[in-house]
């Protein structure tokens, strides 16, 4: 077993290798390590004796889990009612297109963002709102979002 | 097990103990239609093909639903029908429809569910991506375009063999039954037992077609093509021309073969006697020296695929025997060495199996020479049956004929290595010091016989008492292992058998249920009764060869080292 993958086995253990803790166990590697890497998952299935497709299984099923390793920054755009009705989507549409994504990838190249939609964030009084790791950004607009990332990008490459 | 009356479209009908709702139904003689459901396995409840309908309108799937006492059902009204046509049209709509040229044509049963509902159009557009097919496994193919989801696949994989390769990913209409992290499954531990073939409904997985290799080489003068057929064929390949399971029709299947332009067809059987010998030998020597223990019998080859891969320190308890398939292609391909020099043909050799992961033995490395392997291609039962009505012979009407010698001698031993418990038979027939008669009936109603998963013989050779385990169906040959291991279990010699009820239960024979594959069994035991020779050291070509032109070249020929693949 790599270094790497230490704190997915304690982890592991912490839970008694039990079958039915499956989804807490992949919730808390991923809270470690920002996703689920085909090693901590194989892993996983070796630890609690079920199959790594049943793993697999269960860690494609919830859109929670993330496969991919993720960016540095997270954006979430709230897509709930609220903020969908006062135009979240241009301002989804103007970072996905900066960010350069196609298909159903959501990091951008440089493994700086990730992009992702969240249903509420419970801030409808300030819609459209988006999250930049875990702050509240209100009132946006597709160029204002922009502004932000831009800021990002320059403290990024300026380290 | 609950009992009771129930009524099913106004009829009585007696339950006792059955599973489920529809299990009487079928019982009651209505053809109740099914994607998901497998009797053997656990229930899944996915299709709802098998809906009924309660007095108050309730629908519900009979497959999931206890019996009870008084129930009253419907199983075809007009919502009923309606609701199975619509599920076999969303079936059909998001399913690749080249039905004319599908491996599964005319066996499949959404094409034969479609016909049997008159689904006449299908109104919904395919909005699914296309799947790449994957070809990877020497032994099957899939097809995800034509997967149906109805999980019994993953169910066999899982709860049958206990490997778990398959399952589903994903969700919603993102939904499919795949390796994990979308592999091809040559880079997943698959063992290549086919038994998820065996039970898709559809074309969605297949065993590799090689057809089209073998009608080439049987046209091609420059070729001469030797046949092997093994024991579990046999009693199975007649099932698709209207003869009952169990029927032997090897004289006909050697017909068959010389008019489609076989050159010589042998008998698998005659390699099984020389595994016979060499494992009991073997196992002798073994006793002797002291292990390791158990020995672990090596005629199947996905049980092997499965130790190298999950469990390769039990590799050394493998007996070092290769499976009779490679002892009989060993000496074939050595003794016509000669024959191939004299008259400038090259010696082409077919293997006809009930197994798919012989396709995967063959071509092993250990199996080869100078890049050539020593069974040149393994054609299934299934692809047998195929070719032989491609030729239009009607098969139920040949007049048989014996397969040839030399090698087309076998014993009644040798017969029943196609069922479980019949390679540890055989082994014991061989190393019991006493050879009379009651002997070999003592050892044939020991408990070595029959159906449960795992059985456990004792038998005295010498002065010790021998412990003999039996074992089918891979998932009990895990439990059997851990037992070993934890030391609840002490055997010397143990038979491990991948598929439930042996090879004439293997992936490559036509499609069945378990009272089938027993049926095919019986057939086993019949032969062996009918045969002249019962044990294996009385076959003469066979101690011949052993005694003669293989003397001193038994172990280059006939034995294998199977490696530790990680170290």
């Amino acid at each position: 077993m790599s270094n790497e993958l230490t704190r997915a086995s304690e982890i592991i253990d912490s839970y008694g290798c039990q079958q039915c803790n499956l989804i807490a166990i992949m919730q808390e590697i991923q809270a470690e390590y920002k996703y689920l890497s085909e090693d901590a998952l194989t892993l996983v299935a070796e630890k609690l004796g079920i199959s790594t497709a049943k793993v697999y299984s269960v860690a494609t099923f919830y859109e929670n889990f993330s496969l991919e390793a993720k960016g540095r920054h997270i954006i979430k755009v709230c897509a709930g009612t609220a903020c969908h009705v006062r135009k979240s989507q241009p301002i989804y549409d103007a970072i996905h297109d900066y960010l350069g994504l196609t298909g159903k990838k959501r990091t951008s190249a440089d493994g700086v963002f990730t992009l992702e939609t969240v249903a509420c964030l419970g801030a409808c009084g300030l819609a459209p709102v988006m999250t930049i790791d875990g702050e509240v950004h209100a009132k946006m607009t597709p160029e204002a979002a922009l502004a932000l990332l831009e800021e990002i990008r320059k403290e990024e490459s300026g380290k | 097990m609950a009992k009771g009356i129930m009524y099913i479209d106004g009829q009585r009908v007696p339950f006792d103990g059955e599973k489920n709702v529809l299990a009487v139904i079928r019982k009651a003689g209505i053809d109740m239609p099914t994607f998901c459901y497998y009797s053997e396995l656990s229930t899944f409840g996915a299709c709802r093909m098998c809906v009924v309908e309660d007095e108050r309108g309730k629908i519900d799937a009979s497959c999931s639903m206890e019996p009870r006492d008084g129930m009253k059902i419907r199983t075809n009204t007009a919502r009923l029908l309606k609701h199975r046509r619509m599920i076999l049209e969303l079936m059909l709509a998001s399913h690749c429809r080249d039905c004319t040229t599908c491996e599964k044509s005319g066996k499949c049963r959404l094409q034969d569910l479609a016909l049997q509902f008159g689904v006449r159009r299908v109104r919904f557009e395919d909005t699914r991506p296309h799947y790449e097919k994957d070809h990877s496994s020497p032994a099957i193919v899939r097809d995800p375009n034509k997967c149906i989801l109805c999980g019994d696949c993953v169910r066999v994989c899982e709860e049958m063999q206990g490997m778990g390769i398959l399952n589903f990913a994903h969700r919603g209409s993102d939904l499919v039954v795949s390796p994990a992290f979308d592999r091809k499954l040559s880079d997943t531990n698959c063992i290549s037992c086919g038994q998820c073939a065996a039970a898709c409904p559809t074309g969605a997985i297949t065993v590799r077609d090689e057809i089209g290799k073998a009608w080439r080489v049987l046209y091609d003068a420059d070729k001469r093509v030797v046949f092997q057929i093994a024991p579990a064929v046999r009693v199975a390949v007649g099932e698709a021309f209207g003869l009952e399971p169990g029927v032997n029709a090897i004289d006909k299947l050697v017909s068959a073969l010389k008019m489609m332009g076989a050159d010589e067809v042998y008998d698998t059987n005659f390699g099984a006697d020389l595994t016979v010998m060499e494992e009991s030998a073997e196992f002798l020597e073994r006793l002797k020296k002291g292990g390791p223990f158990p020995m672990f019998t090596s005629c199947c080859p996905a049980w092997i695929k499965y130790l190298e891969k999950e469990n390769p320190k039990y590799l050394k308890n493998i007996s070092t025997c290769k499976s009779p398939m490679e002892m009989f292609a060993a000496v074939l391909k050595d003794q016509y060495k000669a024959k191939d020099a004299a008259d400038g043909r090259t010696t082409f050799h077919i293997a006809i199996m009930p197994c798919t992961a012989k396709k995967m033995e063959a071509k092993r490395e250990e199996f080869q020479h100078d890049g050539v392997p020593d069974v040149d291609l393994v054609l299934t039962t299934q692809e047998i049956i195929t070719m032989i009505k491609e030729s239009g012979i009607r098969f139920d009407e040949l007049e048989g004929e014996a397969p040839d010698l030399p090698f087309g001698m076998g014993t009644g031993a040798a017969t029943i290595f196609g069922t479980t418990g019949g390679v540890a038979e055989a082994v014991a027939r061989r190393v019991v010091e006493d050879k009379s008669k009651n002997t070999l009936q003592a050892i044939q109603f020991s408990g070595i016989r029959g159906s449960d998963v795992i059985r456990e013989v004792t038998l005295p050779v010498g002065d010790r008492v021998l412990r003999i385990a039996v074992v089918h169906g891979l998932v009990n040959a895990k439990k059997l292992l851990k037992d070993i291991e934890e030391g609840r279990a002490y055997y010397d010699l143990v038979e491990v058998m991948t598929c439930k009820t042996g090879c004439v239960g293997g992936a490559g024979q036509p499609y069945g249920l378990i009272p089938v594959k027993q049926r095919r069994a019986e057939g086993l035991y019949e032969a062996d009764r009918a045969a002249l020779i019962k044990r294996s050291e009385r076959n003469p070509i066979a101690t011949e060869l052993l005694e003669g032109a293989l003397k001193g070249r038994t172990h280059e020929l006939l034995h294998v080292h199977y490696k530790d693949p990680r170290k």
